[in-house]
């Protein structure tokens, strides 16, 4: 049984701050190789669910990339003294901490804005990208790789909310940020306000990058046999 | 068998002294910033609040130049309060420059086709009658459902719509008709392909005018009078 | 392609004495269906059999388009797609707009076959997989009704017939208002929902009213399947599942209700019914095969039916109880099926014998 004396955090088993990749890396990575939306297939509620016009979805967008990069930063200072027994709990308590400054954020800058995202704000702690860039990412690197981290899985989170939105307010109110794209006479299709139009469009994002990645790794396969197969491997 | 489990568990489990204490310590770093965060945003989100109240106010009750917020307390009577937070109910008496009372109006909600629909509707107790009506925030299918926001015809009910009061509740009940049959002045005028939502908006502004209407017309004396 | 010789033909089972192939059952529905389409179109005009035709063309095209993208084999030669889009277009309201059929003809076949694998493997029957699109997509086109027999309509179409692609269709207020005596714009069932007005059972039956393109005459529908049946290319055992569940089912609404609810036979010749349970739920693909099955899942998309007619808010429930009903009809086919011959009787909640009870300690 452990004693009073035994104070040593058991610190992560952190590989020493590997030389690893190089920064840009990092921040590329979330942006498209390892899109969270996209590839990982996280966070898609609300992708889902506040994507059904541009601006919502950039609303969303701008919160995500705040708590992910406060969240991933803090995560990341405290990671050396937070044993692993309680990680998870530290990461919640900071995670949900920034959800509600962001909470309050949104409220001050504007209602509407607001109301159109509902619950969704709150429902970031369950966002299940930040909890696992924290667990992944910034419990294990330092902090200014962890922003970094942050920035690119906020903006590959953003490029996918984008991609979402766009389509939806373009078919299904014929507007794109609110203005109106085809004239008065065009015939709205509500699917895509609707939650089901939010399937239907995520399905064809969904089928576009796995029908882009195909084509990839059949050309890398083509031109280097055995660096092609190993490249499709892992993951 | 003790020793094969600890070879197990190569790393020994932090004491539960130091894990309180970064929970601790965690918590109260969090709290620091929690409460940063809302004493720098509780002012222009007071702020934000009263405008978009103020803005759907001024749309029920048209051409008002003063208006006093009334906060209703549990046991039925009112106080003139200054700002739209808390959580009581409120009423919003609206007076033209002279300080007579136009209308008040009253912020209701209940379910709809689709989540909640909350609306804001005027009375004026000088004709008795809801006066006034706006769709603050509803999810209604769009195209059909969200017509009660729209519908000129449909809004056109509430320009006059009867709500004599009673002992208890309204004389007649105010209810939502099947589009083109409505025959009494206390009946809504529904909108044919969205009947659920417009029976929703009959629903919610009945079960609140029931409670408000007779509240108004008890404490009628206070609100004349004002905030002064 | 050069096939050896052969000297011996050998089959295994079924012994079929003549080859009943996909092709030849579509191409028989095809032909049922083809008296459906006349009447329409002596009913509402050019405007339906447009509309026909651009349900089929689309569906078709679509089908051809999808076949070749993912490199399988050409089954435009099945018939499958022209039944899909033909039976899309009697599904929806006569002067709806060419170029959203065409949308509901692609989504037909994209959505309720071609992500699934083609034919064969779908779930849900993919005309009511378009018009479910259709119905969330155009809820104001497709609740917009016209009346049967204007006077003028086998020279011009409905004004929103010829809408511009993705434009919304003109109004129809004025073609409406030309009706003769007694046609109204609103279908049977949207008038008893919305207005309480009956409408005469004789007017239902011989498709003396408005509605759906193909909906209307219920008795043509009933022989039109008749033939289908007495050719055993349709189950009849799911048309009396269907149609009997709904009469006894809003029977007993009627009973109860005292005037609050319509006849059952009212019910039985209003709306999409027939053409549903005759044409849609009896789809071999998306339909139990199992012979207790078949009848539980007839059972249940009319009672389905029923509730969302008289309960819901919507005033037709007929789509949505046959997409219901093919959702759960591999789950029927799981739990009905029949004991193989000399097998022990299985239970549904088995009990753990001796030796499995042993094996979990």
């Amino acid at each position: 049984m452990s004693t009073a004396h035994q104070h040593q955090p058991s610190p992560p088993a952190s590989p020493p701050e590997a030389a690893g990749p190089p920064a840009s890396e990092t921040f590329l990575n979330g942006l498209w190789k390892e899109n969270p939306v996209f590839v990982q297939v996280l966070g898609t509620c609300p992708t889902m669910a506040i994507t059904n016009s541009v601006r919502n979805a950039l609303a969303m967008s701008v919160a995500v990339i705040f708590v992910l990069v406060c969240s991933n930063a803090l995560v990341s200072l405290v990671r050396k003294t937070t044993p692993k027994e309680v990680r998870i709990a530290v990461f919640i308590l900071i995670i949900a901490t920034f959800v509600t400054v962001v909470d309050y954020a949104v409220k001050a800058v504007s209602i509407p804005i607001y109301q159109a995202m509902g619950p969704f704000i709150a429902l970031i702690v369950v966002n299940c990208i930040i909890l696992a860039r924290a667990e992944a990412f910034a419990y294990k690197n330092g902090v200014f790789r962890s922003i970094l981290d942050g920035f690119g899985m906020g903006f590959g989170f953003s490029i996918a909310l984008l991609f979402m939105g766009s389509i939806r307010e373009i078919l299904g109110a014929g507007t794109l940020l609110g203005y109106p794209l085809f004239g008065a006479n065009y015939q709205p299709w509500v699917i895509f306000l609707l939650p089901s139009g939010g399937f239907f469009t995520f399905a064809f994002w969904l089928l576009i990058f796995a029908w882009w990645r195909e084509r990839k790794d059949k050309r890398a396969k083509a031109t280097r046999p055995e660096a092609g197969q190993l490249e499709a491997a892992p993951q | 068998m003790t020793a094969s489990v600890q070879a197990l568990t190569a790393e020994k489990p932090s004491s539960s002294l130091y894990i309180i204490g970064v929970l601790s310590i965690v918590s109260t770093i969090c709290g620091i910033i929690i409460v940063f965060a809302y004493t720098s945003t509780a002012l222009p989100i007071a702020r934000n609040l009263a405008i978009i109240t103020n803005e759907a106010v001024s749309q029920v009750v048209p051409g008002g130049q003063q208006n006093t917020i009334f906060a209703i307390q549990p046991g039925g009577e009112i106080k003139p309060v200054t700002g739209v937070g808390g959580s009581d109910p409120k009423l919003f008496a609206v007076y033209d420059g002279a300080g007579k009372l136009l209308g008040v109006a009253i912020e209701a909600a209940g379910s709809g086709y689709a989540d909640l629909v909350s609306v804001m509707y005027a009375y004026s107790p000088e004709r008795q009658a809801i006066i006034g009506f706006k769709l603050i925030d509803a999810k209604e299918t769009p195209g059909l459902g969200d017509k009660i926001g729209t519908d000129p015809n449909f809004l056109a009910n509430f320009n006059e719509l009867e709500a004599k009061p009673a002992n208890p509740g309204l004389a007649h009940p105010i209810q939502t008709v099947k589009h083109a049959t409505k025959a009494n002045p206390w009946e809504i005028d529904g909108i044919s392909g969205a009947t659920v939502s417009s029976n929703a908006v009959g629903r919610i502004i009945n079960e609140s005018a029931q409670k408000m209407v007779p509240l108004i017309e008890r404490n009628l004396d206070q609100i004349r009078k004002g905030a002064s | 392609m050069a096939e050896p010789q052969r000297i011996f033909e050998l089959y295994s089972s079924p012994h079929l004495k003549r080859p009943v192939s996909t092709d030849i059952i579509m191409r028989n529905v095809v032909m049922a269906l083809a008296p459906v389409v006349a009447f329409s179109t002596y009913q509402f005009g050019v405007s339906a059999l447009l509309l026909v035709l651009t349900g089929m063309t689309a569906s078709v095209a679509a089908e051809f388009v999808f076949t070749r993208m993912s490199r399988r084999d050409n089954t435009l030669g099945d018939w499958s797609a022209a039944v899909t889009g033909l039976l899309l277009a009697l599904t929806l309201p006569p002067g709806f707009p060419l170029w959203m059929a065409a949308v509901g003809g692609v989504i037909s076949v994209a959505l309720g076959k071609a992500v699934f694998g083609g034919l064969g493997v779908n779930i849900f029957n993919p005309a009511l997989v378009g018009r479910a699109f259709l119905q969330a997509t155009f809820p104001v086109a497709i609740t917009t009704w016209t009346p049967a027999f204007v006077p003028g309509r086998f020279i011009e179409t409905v004004p929103s017939t010829l809408a511009a692609p993705f434009m919304q269709p003109a109004p129809v207020a004025d073609y409406v208002a030309r009706a003769v005596d007694g046609f109204t714009g609103a279908t049977p069932l949207a008038l008893l929902k919305f207005q309480h007005i009956d409408t005469d059972n004789l007017r239902l039956l011989f498709g003396m009213t408005s509605g759906s393109a193909g909906e209307t005459a219920a008795l043509l529908i009933l022989l039109c399947g008749a033939y289908l049946a007495v050719r055993r290319m349709l189950d009849w055992r799911i048309v009396a599942a269907v149609l009997g569940s709904v009469f006894i089912f809003s029977g007993a609404f009627y009973l109860a209700g005292h005037g609050k609810y319509p006849d059952p036979f009212f019910m039985l010749f209003s709306g999409g019914l027939m053409l549903g349970a005759v044409f849609m739920a009896t789809d071999m693909v998306t339909s139990p095969t199992t012979p207790r099955g078949i009848w539980i899942y007839g059972v249940l998309i009319g009672a389905v039916t029923v509730v969302i007619r008289l309960k819901g808010g919507l005033p037709e429930g007929v789509m949505y109880a046959i997409l219901l009903g093919n959702g759960v009809a591999p789950l029927i086919d799981t739990l009905t099926q029949p004991r193989i011959y000399g097998a022990p009787r299985k239970r549904l909640f088995p009990q753990k014998t001796a030796k499995q009870t042993e094996a979990t300690k």
